[in-house]
């Protein structure tokens, strides 16, 4: 109980600083937002007037406290450009956010415990080089530069799906792709380290010596015991995810968060770019709060600490 | 031998390009319409692009950008970072809980977001990605150096230090920082090839460099609007920014293999 309400409270902690962050998002830069919004030609009466719908030309700690109430009713503002309530735009494009962060993710893990296991397997030789070798590569690449190759290559060339939007299932196919070849590199990484050090253990070599096939020892013995620094990572890796969903988004044209966020800040809708950053960043507190929680039920002995 | 000769030549290359690229007879604006999205070919080796103008050369203007804010983005993190890191944990106490607090809530974001955001809200150029891009990359740095710091305070040759009168700014920066210096090194050599993704996709969003400079970013944006018809605009600079990751992943790989550093590498 304590490790939960420790976990909990810091959480807390961190939510009000993410939302005091954001909140200085656009008070903190350099520069006058309005400015930056209407441009260096605007009148006079459209900037106070833009001033006064934001209510920046109040005081800092009214704005603050307006903020702070407003979020407390899930009131997020409306946006500028559109005038529609943030909120309600954010739940428009959330659930495709959430399917393909959800289809990388698992992808990722579909392709990285095979992977990870096979060259840990098999360390030293040639085929764990070439395994690692390709864990590096997709590492490395970009998804802005991968997701315009898969599209030439699978839709332009061959024709077997969609270029971009979100009209059919296939459509997932590639961006999912895109977003999760890093995280299946890195993942495939950590799964091979984690298995390493455990395939070491007695334990695994008294499986061994009970005559249990190499297949039952990795997944019954090796795997869950080497499970708790690939969901730390998983969890630590959720960010990146989503971060690189911005982009992948883009590529395909995918109408999640993202492309919304990219949207707002090309039409500088800052109620709209505040809205998302704070949505997105929430979601992966949270994520993260699950992925501790998952830990302590991986592990017994952190909860009993 | 060539797992470090390979990627130290293709760093060497960006780097120089980098530098020298302004004395280069290169003309990255050269526009030359005959040309537009001409093949790769004799005296324009890389081909050209949508205006007709040199994609050699504009790869290597985009080396410039990439690099300039690579080494800007984690020479200022890494100052910014080490230093407030290591006064945290140096002076324990209230500072350190409120920089732990503040290292929680920048981590609260994920990935690149908030430099996008940032980037988005201050506008395009180059000194904003680099002021965006730290402002995101100094708590992982700080985060290292607190921790090295917390561990080395205790040794005997700070209580030496102290006890002869030394000041505390210069325990820290004389007789602790230089002891981490080995995982700061590696966290950098990452940081260098998170830096050029970075970039590269900001300017692939268009909050980089603004036309019509080059970026590397910028470029695969322009080109993937032509991708059936001149799938070189794509490749060039995809090519470049990989061979420059893969190459300082390598050496990264292999810099902390030799000073025998165990980081996690949850932010690569």
């Amino acid at each position: 109980m304590g490790f939960l309400f420790g976990r909990l409270t810091s959480a807390l902690v961190v939510v009000m600083g993410v939302c005091t962050l954001v909140f200085l998002l656009i008070h903190l830069v350099p520069g006058d937002p309005v400015e930056m919004m209407l441009g260096e030609g605007a009148a006079p009466a459209d900037r106070s007037a833009l001033r006064a719908a934001l209510g920046l030309d109040e005081p800092l700690h009214t704005q603050f406290t307006t903020y702070v109430s407003r979020l407390a009713r899930l009131d997020l503002g409306q946006s500028l450009h559109l005038h529609r309530p943030v909120e309600d735009l954010l739940a428009e494009r959330l659930p495709a956010t959430l399917e393909l962060a959800a289809a990388a993710l698992l992808l990722a893990l579909v392709i990285a415990l095979p992977l990870g296991s096979f060259a840990a397997r098999r360390r030293g030789r040639a085929s764990d080089t070439v395994a690692m070798g390709f864990s590096l590569l997709g590492l490395s690449i970009p998804n802005f530069w991968l997701g315009p190759l898969l599209i030439l290559v699978f839709s332009l060339w061959l024709g077997w799906v969609p270029v971009s939007g979100r009209d059919s299932a296939d459509s997932l196919i590639l961006p999912a792709v895109t977003l999760g070849t890093s995280l299946s590199a890195i993942l495939a990484r950590m799964v091979r380290s984690s298995l390493l050090e455990v395939l070491g253990e007695d334990f695994v070599r008294t499986a061994h010596a009970k005559g249990l096939s190499a297949g039952v020892v990795l997944c019954r013995h090796a795997l869950p015991n080497a499970a708790i620094p690939v969901v730390t990572l998983l969890g630590l890796q959720l960010g990146a995810l989503l971060g690189g969903a911005v982009i992948t988004e883009i590529v395909f044209s995918w109408p999640g968060l993202g492309s919304l966020l990219v949207e707002a800040i090309q039409s500088r809708d800052h109620p709209v770019v505040q809205g998302t950053v704070l949505v997105i960043s929430l979601g992966y507190v949270g994520v993260n709060l699950m992925t501790d929680l998952a830990y302590a039920w991986l592990d017994p002995r952190i909860r009993l600490r | 031998m060539l797992r470090f000769w390979i990627p130290a030549g293709v760093l060497g290359v960006w780097a120089t390009l980098a530098v020298i690229g302004s004395w280069l007879p290169i003309d990255p604006y050269r526009i030359d319409l005959p040309a537009v999205m001409a093949q790769p070919g004799v005296g324009h080796w890389l081909g050209n692009d949508d205006l007709g103008r040199p994609v050699l050369d504009r790869l290597v203007a985009g080396a410039r950008v990439s690099f300039v804010v690579a080494i800007g983005v984690v020479a200022v993190s890494a100052v910014v970072g080490s230093l407030l890191g290591g006064a945290a944990a140096y002076t324990g106490g209230w500072a350190d809980r409120l920089l732990m607090l503040l290292v929680d809530v920048f981590l609260a974001f994920p990935g690149i977001l908030l430099a996008i955001a940032l980037a988005g809200v201050m506008g395009p150029g180059v000194d904003n990605l680099i002021f965006a891009l730290s402002a995101v990359g100094w708590v992982g740095y700080a985060r290292l150096v607190r921790a090295q710091v917390l561990s080395l305070r205790e040794r005997d040759h700070v209580t030496a230090a102290v006890a002869l009168g030394v000041g505390r700014l210069r325990v820290l920066v004389r007789h602790l920082l230089p002891l981490a210096l080995a995982p700061l090194m590696v966290e950098a050599t990452f940081g260098i090839a998170g830096a050029v993704v970075a970039e590269a996709g900001l300017s692939f969003l268009g909050l980089g460099v603004q036309p019509p400079d080059a970026s590397w970013g910028s470029m695969i944006r322009d080109g993937s609007r032509y991708l059936l018809v001149a799938p070189h605009l794509v490749m060039a600079p995809g090519m470049a920014i990989l061979l420059v990751v893969l190459a300082v992943n390598l050496l990264g790989d292999r810099l902390r293999d030799c000073l025998d550093v165990r980081l996690d590498h949850s932010k690569q």
